[in-house]
């Protein structure tokens, strides 16, 4: 961690001879960190360019005046050692004053120290690990935030298993629930909170399954589901072993919807699953596409003509580099539209004042770094699309 | 007690896949003495050469008439990488200390993996693979997946191919001898290359079977899908004795099995609530194999000298 401190050190003599020379021609980088190949890039795309979309929208319109940004961006191929190697590149960037990113939440947990000690303005547009923010013990009630310059947009596994739980018993009358998790920080922490409450509705977890992220095989699995008699099953993980699993429930002949998170809402579950018709899962915020403040994102984003599309996150990644450009303004706006020399920090603290309305809604954060946004949506394979099946504010 | 002929199904069917890879796997060690690592790689070209078969094909085109020409394409680009391998990378250390050629096939295994997930169009994530579409069969109270059927009809046609080569063929008696003496086969005019260069292109074919087998089953094929499926084979053709062609395939069935019985059932044994499930089915298999190495070293099967091929 000594090295961490002499960057962060030389980060302060960089911006004293950048902010010296001209207010004007000040380079600002935005870091992103997402799993841009492997089996979750079609996710790490969407918020790769929906960042890039935000920071040439600042640069169009002098968002900060003298400012101009820039993209860097860098593959953790969705695994926690790349992603911490990334942090340190990034922290040695003297430009870099904030980071949008990661796409997993064990990723996260390997970056967010490197952040931190160099005092670096970290938001994640879709980590859900509640321990990223309220520390470990905050199942037991004591929420203790472990990192100061560590936000997000998307909300937690403990907003979103539940409301799953709530709409799977009180919406759809299912019961009958198996659960089945890959043991990652993300799927295993969304099968534990839809657990708790769906057993504290009333419905019974008629079986318990892990599975290894990498499985493409689940018939033994498939078998038990079957002779439990589950009405219902939910997963918690992502698409790439998701959707061989939906698609070898319903070869098995088990006509049961497969419900799951966010990380499942993908047009490529779709892809992988030629039977997902019915099947299930919960994304934070309201629906981009019918968000009137996601119409100009929507449309910038066409305009702009990127391969892949935004995906479940491309707007919370947007709103995160926003919230990085809001912060680097007001630092900028304190200090006589020059950056000061200790930029970064300041960044870290004017970014947890930030709030504005972006393209999912109004965006701030609470004393953990949380979102103050709530909301959250039930999508529904409907014809080869994900279609919106409800939506609602959840409330404890 | 009523999921375990689903169960056992489910498990052969998976264990079948399993030996076919393990096939490669057992054949090149039987001729050459050479682990060779690269062969889950092999399997996995083979899954991208049928899928571009598939996508060559006009829209529309049956499965009936796809699925053969996959399965060529796929043996087809296999076999090709295999023998250039083969050539390219282990003879030229032929005679080199052991440890060369298996880092060389580690090597081989990361260069192939990265060609295809650089220059392989859309590769990066996985690629959609055709399934053979239709309600899933009920045979004697287990359910079948119709894409399973494949899987059910190629490995005993393939392992009958092989049984038949191996004993009542020139070439598969040549491979025979070059398996139990090199340097006499050579003496008796065998052309041991000629039959090393076959052993590698045996094993690939019957690796690019799986491969399609695999791609109908999941319908999906990535560039990764080698790694583990390559594990699991070799720990199959270890199980049933490396070296012995019949002990490959036996070794993929009782490993499948095994995966699916302790998926099934080990947390219902008393106290054993925790390590049951989909989560240590991996642990269990590689217990069995740790159990069946104590017991009978040379695998269930063992080096039958006279099989060995």
């Amino acid at each position: 961690m000594g090295a961490l401190t002499v960057t962060a050190c030389g980060s302060r003599n960089h911006d004293k001879g950048g902010s010296g020379s001209a207010a004007s021609g000040t380079t600002v980088v935005i870091g992103v960190d997402a799993p841009l190949t492997g089996d979750l890039s079609a996710l790490g795309l969407g918020i790769k360019n929906s960042v890039d979309l935000a920071i040439k929208t600042a640069n169009s319109t002098n968002e900060v005046p003298g400012v101009k940004f820039e993209i860097e961006a860098l593959d953790d191929t969705g695994k926690p050692a790349p992603g911490q190697q990334n942090a340190t590149q990034l922290v040695a960037d003297k430009k870099v004053l904030g980071i949008v990113g990661p796409l997993n939440s064990s990723v996260a947990q390997s970056m967010q120290q490197i952040f931190n000690d160099a005092n670096l303005a970290e938001i994640s547009p879709a980590n859900t690990g509640v321990a990223l923010t309220q520390g470990e013990k905050w199942a037991s009630g004591t929420k203790v935030r472990p990192f100061k310059s560590y936000f997000r947009t998307a909300t937690t596994d403990a907003v979103q298993g539940p409301f799953a739980a709530r709409y799977l018993y009180n919406d759809a009358k299912k019961s009958k629930v198996f659960l089945i998790d890959d043991q990652k920080t993300y799927g295993a922490g969304l099968a534990a909170t839809f657990k708790g409450e769906f057993t504290k509705l009333g419905g019974t977890i008629v079986g318990e399954e892990h599975v290894n992220p990498d499985d493409r095989d689940f018939s033994a699995i498939v078998t038990k589901v079957k002779s439990s008699g589950a009405d219902a099953v939910y997963y918690g993980g992502e698409y790439p072993a998701a959707g061989p699993l939906s698609l070898q429930l319903k070869n098995a002949g088990i006509a049961v919807p497969l419900m799951g998170g966010d990380g499942m809402q993908s047009a490529e579950y779709i892809k992988l699953n030629p039977k997902s018709q019915g099947d299930l899962a919960t994304a934070v915020g309201l629906s981009v596409g019918k968000l009137p403040s996601a119409a100009k994102f929507v449309a910038g984003y066409a305009a702009a003509g990127y391969k892949d599309p935004y995906e479940t996150y491309g707007g919370y990644s947007y709103d995160s580099a926003w919230a990085i450009i809001q912060g680097v303004k007001a630092v900028a706006a304190a200090n006589n539209g020059k950056l000061p020399d200790d930029a970064r920090a300041k960044v870290v603290d004017a970014v947890q004042k930030v709030s504005f309305n972006g393209v999912t809604g109004k965006v701030s954060f609470d004393e953990y770094g949380d979102t103050t946004n709530k909301q959250l949506t039930v999508y529904k394979v409907d014809g080869g699309k994900w279609a919106v099946e409800t939506s609602g504010t959840f409330t404890d | 007690m009523h999921e375990l002929p689903q169960q056992l199904a489910n498990g052969l069917i998976l264990g079948a896949l399993y030996g076919l890879v393990a096939i490669g796997y057992t054949m090149v060690y039987g001729i050459v003495q050479l682990i060779n690592f690269a062969h889950g790689e092999i399997f996995m070209v083979g899954g991208f050469g049928a899928l571009t078969a598939y996508l060559a094909l006009p829209g529309g085109t049956t499965l009936w008439l796809a699925i053969p020409l996959m399965l060529l394409a796929g043996i087809l680009v296999s076999t090709l990488v295999a023998v250039a391998a083969e050539r390219f990378a282990y003879r030229p250390l032929r005679g080199a200390p052991r440890l060369a050629p298996l880092i060389t096939a580690i090597g081989l295994s990361i260069v192939l993996q990265q060609l295809v997930f650089s220059f392989y169009p859309n590769a990066k994530k996985a690629r959609v693979f055709p399934r053979i579409p239709g309600d899933p069969l009920q045979i004697l109270g287990t359910t079948i997946q119709r894409s399973d059927l494949f899987l059910i009809a190629a490995a005993p046609i393939c392992m009958l191919i092989l049984g038949w080569f191996v004993t009542r063929t020139r070439s598969g008696r040549a491979m025979q001898a070059t398996s139990q003496d090199p340097d006499t086969a050579k003496l008796m005019g065998i052309d041991t290359d000629r039959i090393i260069v076959m052993a590698f292109a045996i094993g690939a074919a019957f690796a690019a079977v799986a491969a399609v087998a695999y791609g109908l089953r999941t319908g999906q094929v990535d560039f990764r899908m080698g790694f583990i499926l390559g594990l699991k084979a070799f720990t199959a053709a270890v199980l049933g004795g490396i070296g012995n062609i019949y002990g490959a395939m036996v070794g993929g069935i009782v490993l499948g099995l095994a995966e699916g019985l302790a998926t099934a059932y080990i947390q219902h044994l008393p106290g054993m609530h925790l390590f049951g499930g989909g989560a240590w089915k991996d642990v269990w298999a590689f217990v069995l194999l740790i159990v069946v190495l104590l017991v009978r070293p040379q695998g269930l099967l063992g080096e039958r000298v006279a099989d060995r091929a």
